[in-house]
């Protein structure tokens, strides 16, 4: 498919400014750049049909099946755009006087006090834009209690080798160096060695429960415990938490900060990788560190300073809102009971096609790992993957977590319907049975997508990240 | 209650038997302690209808006052946005995807993002572009942490730019310990005496331009004062002033980051907006977060991909770039719909409108009593006035009358005017100050 800039024909345009009813005013030779930037010029219908070409050629949640492991693909409720696109919404200016921002205040206290609520914490900052954002704050307010105690030798951070990768990542922008946990044969956290690790310079423990695997880890009082009983802090990754809405709190398990994924569990828009939101949340005794507005709010004498400009992803926040007061006290259990439903629903149909790697009730997704069928017949979790895309339906997230070989993990969300995951359970049986027919022709998936697959390797050797214009 | 679960009562019964279960709550019970596991929900108000919650949101919404006149900048415009860019960005392919992990079903996706980041490095001047970040403090301080090495570990940062840029930028210097200072400055502008001598661990220069008083600052200086002590050049920048101003490029600097939010997104009370990154070729490798790139398919044909990633931190974990993981996807085809629709002529005649009105705004006000410019340097579309009255209540009076004034910064006022403002609309704006002011 052509590209924007080669379907440019000079002197073409859209949009026209009204010509100008000031005086003349020329900017000095001094500041003026000296050559035009050779953006697209074409009529408003290319530009329409340019992009409405590119979207036959993306995939999202409204396409079809999407169970994108650790990513929460659920529906994206129409009402919650509508009212992201209220112009008392859209129109504010961040740095309003406070007295004319009543409502966009409203809408953060009314979100903080229900999702307190939801996750046992006591308040929460709006400012982190996603959930990796989320994690940094969190971790500069674990750095901050510390520090504020005197107690500055606690420098290393827990993670389990579960993880998702932003844990360590983000870990290390804090200054924190990271100390592996490795899991169980139930793929939890391993107690002896979460034991062995803890000493007084832990300065907390980064934990996802239910965990990347899809389980929820049974020894999750005494993990918290006794973290906290070596002086350490308790962080919730809040990326599976649409798996306990309504039915348990982190807030209860133990937690002292946490960050919540409103575009995962809370049904806001992914728009292709953004924007999301990455609110914190905390306990009491870390409340004072939270970020603020420097210009907006009120100075917070010990606060960690802040991590963007203004208040955070605001629209997203207010779609979320309307999220939970729609679900409300009833229908957030509802939501997350039938994503759990639904995941046990569609493994229990495959798990004899494909071996799991933990074979036990599941909460929101289950793993899959390909271990033994790539042994056998050289087939891969790729592509398994790749040959999904030929029966309509995204892929489950490839290659994570780490410690599943082979693994492919399985989120179909709350928002499916049975014929939707019996469908995939279809196409998951009918794959198996070509790889045992015809092993050789799963490397040739997808045939019925506008590219075949992309070469990544010369991609990253060469790399070619913006379009060369010809003159 | 709404809800968006399409399974009836008794398909949920048909599924829970399929697995050996009774009831959801059987889903839970084997895992979660007991001590933990919630009897009846959390603590919140009962389910609302679509139409219910929909009323409700929108009186929250009609507690704010919308301004039909809005003469403040600093950090969020109020620029006209044609109507064929929520057109294209509302699209639900785009609305309701997720990160193109899989290039095969997601080369649109893909495709947008490697033209975003073209008009980017167009933009600027620069060689490349990443696919965003979160906004354009964080874009800022994550750039300057590209610069950070073992040897050089200190980040100067001007003390002219965007105040919660500054104060982000502080916040990752302190998480990951690296040494920052700010520069100080004379007559509104950076004090270029502070830049002789440089200390050998200097790691960059942050330079906003123009900077938060929307004055020019002297930039190539700047690159060149950091260049000569060996460190980088790091540029904040305004991506509607480069229209017709000079980019950074041009101006000397390794790294260009902005607040993309100009460019036909919503001033949306803060967010979400759009982090814009660029930097010259021998940096890319250290760019943070997702990078577009074009390949081809095994087939021979173009195609897209995400690419660079093992500087990214789902493979390095902790040696990652950074933890950037998702961008703003949705807001930077935003912009690239933006930059289409003006094309490099409606670009550059929005920022004369800009700069036009600005100085016949300033030129109008100078005229009145007490509303003098403070600073004598050039500036582009913002400028900072005295106020001969008191500016709180000044602001409050003219709140009343519909219009946001400028930002209220000490006993001062700054000034913006972008495109919506016509002459004849200043000449009313002059009037209600001389009422207000009783002049």
């Amino acid at each position: 498919m052509k590209l924007i800039f080669e379907r440019s024909v000079p002197g073409r345009r859209t949009f026209q400014m009204p010509k100008s009813s000031f005086p003349k005013k020329e900017l000095p030779k001094a500041f003026a750049r000296t050559e035009q930037p050779r953006l697209p010029e074409m009529s408003e219908v290319a530009i329409g049909r340019h992009y409405t070409q590119l979207a036959k050629q993306a995939f999202g949640v409204n396409n079809g099946f999407y169970p994108l492991g650790s990513c929460t693909m659920k529906y994206n409720p129409r009402v919650n755009e509508a009212v992201a696109a209220l112009p008392g919404f859209a129109r504010m200016h961040p740095l309003q006087p406070r007295d004319t921002a009543v409502g966009c205040h409203e809408v953060l206290d009314t979100a903080r006090k229900l999702l307190c609520e939801i996750t046992g914490m006591d308040d929460m900052t709006f400012q982190p834009a996603a959930g990796a954002h989320g994690e940094y704050v969190g971790l500069l307010l674990m750095k901050k209690y510390h520090e504020q105690r005197g107690d500055l030798k606690r420098t290393r951070v827990l993670v389990p080798d579960s993880a998702h990768g932003t844990n360590p990542a983000s870990a290390a922008m804090v200054g924190f160096t990271v100390t592996h946990i490795p899991s169980d044969e139930e793929g939890c956290v391993d107690l002896t060695a979460l034991k062995a690790a803890l000493d007084d310079t832990v300065a907390g423990l980064m934990l996802t429960n239910p965990n990347t695997v899809g389980i929820f880890d049974k020894n999750i009082l005494e993990i918290t415990r006794l973290v906290h009983e070596a002086g350490g802090l308790n962080y919730y990754d809040g990326a599976n938490l649409n798996a306990i809405m309504g039915w348990v709190r982190p807030g209860d398990m133990g937690f002292d900060v946490i960050h919540l994924n409103l575009h995962k569990t809370f049904s806001t828009p992914h728009g292709g990788g953004g924007p999301g939101a990455g609110p914190v949340g905390c306990k009491n005794l870390l409340k004072d560190f939270l970020p603020h507005s420097h210009m907006g709010d009120e100075r917070l004498e010990h606060s960690v300073g802040q991590v963007r400009a203004f208040y955070g992803n605001f629209l997203v926040v207010a779609r979320a809102l309307t999220y939970i007061l729609t679900l409300g006290k009833e229908g957030l259990p509802q939501a997350s009971g039938m994503a759990v439903l639904n995941a046990n629903y569609l493994m229990h149909q495959i798990k004899d096609d494909y071996p799991l790697a933990y074979d036990r009730i599941c909460m929101h997704e289950f793993v899959l790992t390909l271990e033994k069928i790539k042994k056998e017949t050289g087939v891969s979790a790729l592509d398994v993957a790749k040959c999904l895309l030929d029966y309509g339906m995204h892929p489950p997230t490839m290659y994570f977590p780490l410690i599943v070989h082979e693994a492919l993990m399985v989120e179909p969300t709350e928002t499916e319907n049975r014929e939707t995951l019996d469908d995939a359970a279809k196409a998951f049986k009918a794959i198996k049975k070509q790889i045992q027919d015809d092993p050789e022709s799963l490397h040739l998936c997808p045939i019925t997508t506008p590219i075949s697959r992309p070469d990544e390797v010369t991609a990253a050797r060469n790399p070619i990240v913006r379009y060369a214009f010809e003159n | 209650m709404g809800s968006y679960l399409p399974s009836t009562r008794q398909e949920q019964q048909e599924m829970l038997e399929a697995i050996g279960l009774n009831s959801l709550r059987d889903l839970y019970t084997g895992d979660v302690p007991a001590s933990v596991l919630l009897d009846d929900s959390v603590n919140i108000p009962k389910g609302l209808a679509e139409m219910v919650v929909r009323a409700k949101m929108e009186r929250i919404a009609s507690k704010n006052k919308v301004f039909s006149t809005v003469l403040r900048g600093a950090g969020s415009y109020d620029h006209y946005i044609p109507a064929i860019v929520s057109t294209v960005t509302s699209k639900e392919e785009f609305v309701t995807t997720y990160t193109p992990y899989q290039a095969e079903i997601s080369q649109g996706v893909l495709q947008s993002i490697f033209e975003y980041q073209t008009m980017m490095c167009e933009l600027t001047g620069m060689d490349v572009s990443n696919a965003s970040v979160y906004d354009g403090a964080s874009a800022a301080a994550e750039a300057v942490m590209m610069t950070q090495t073992r040897s050089r570990s200190k980040i100067y940062v001007a003390s002219t730019a965007h105040p919660e840029v500054i104060q982000t930028i502080k916040t990752y210097c302190w998480g990951r310990d690296v040494a920052f200072e700010e520069i100080p400055q004379k007559d509104g502008l950076l004090d270029l005496a502070a830049l002789e001598n440089l200390p050998q661990d200097t790691a960059c220069v942050y330079l906003q331009q123009p900077n938060f008083f929307g004055l020019f600052e002297e930039a190539e200086t700047v690159a060149k004062l950091a260049h000569d002590a060996g460190a980088k050049a790091v540029m904040g920048f305004y991506p509607i002033s480069l229209g017709i101003c000079k980019t950074p490029a041009e101006q000397g600097f390794d790294i260009a980051v902005a607040e993309g939010q100009s460019l036909g997104i919503p001033m949306s009370w803060g967010g979400p907006y759009l982090g814009i990154m660029t930097a010259k070729k021998d940096m890319m490798r250290m760019l943070p977060g997702r990078i577009a790139g074009e390949t081809k398919d095994s087939k021979g044909r173009r195609a897209f991909v995400l690419t660079l990633q093992a500087r990214e931190q789902h493979i390095r974990r902790e040696k990652a770039s950074s933890n950037v993981c998702t961008n703003q996807a949705l807001c930077a085809m935003t912009a690239a719909v933006y930059l289409a629709a003006m094309g490099p002529a409606g670009l550059s005649e929005v920022a004369q409108l800009c700069y036009e009105g600005a100085h016949y705004f300033a030129d109008e006000l100078s005229k009145l009593k007490g509303f003098d410019r403070v600073h004598k340097a050039e500036f582009f579309n913002e400028f900072l006035t005295n106020c001969p009255m008191d500016v709180h209540a000044f602001e409050k009076e003219m709140a009343k009358r519909g219009i946001l004034c400028g930002l209220t910064v000490d006993n001062h006022l700054l000034w913006c005017v972008t495109e919506k403002m016509d002459k004849l609309a200043i000449d009313e704006v002059i009037n209600v100050i001389k009422e207000v002011c009783g002049q």
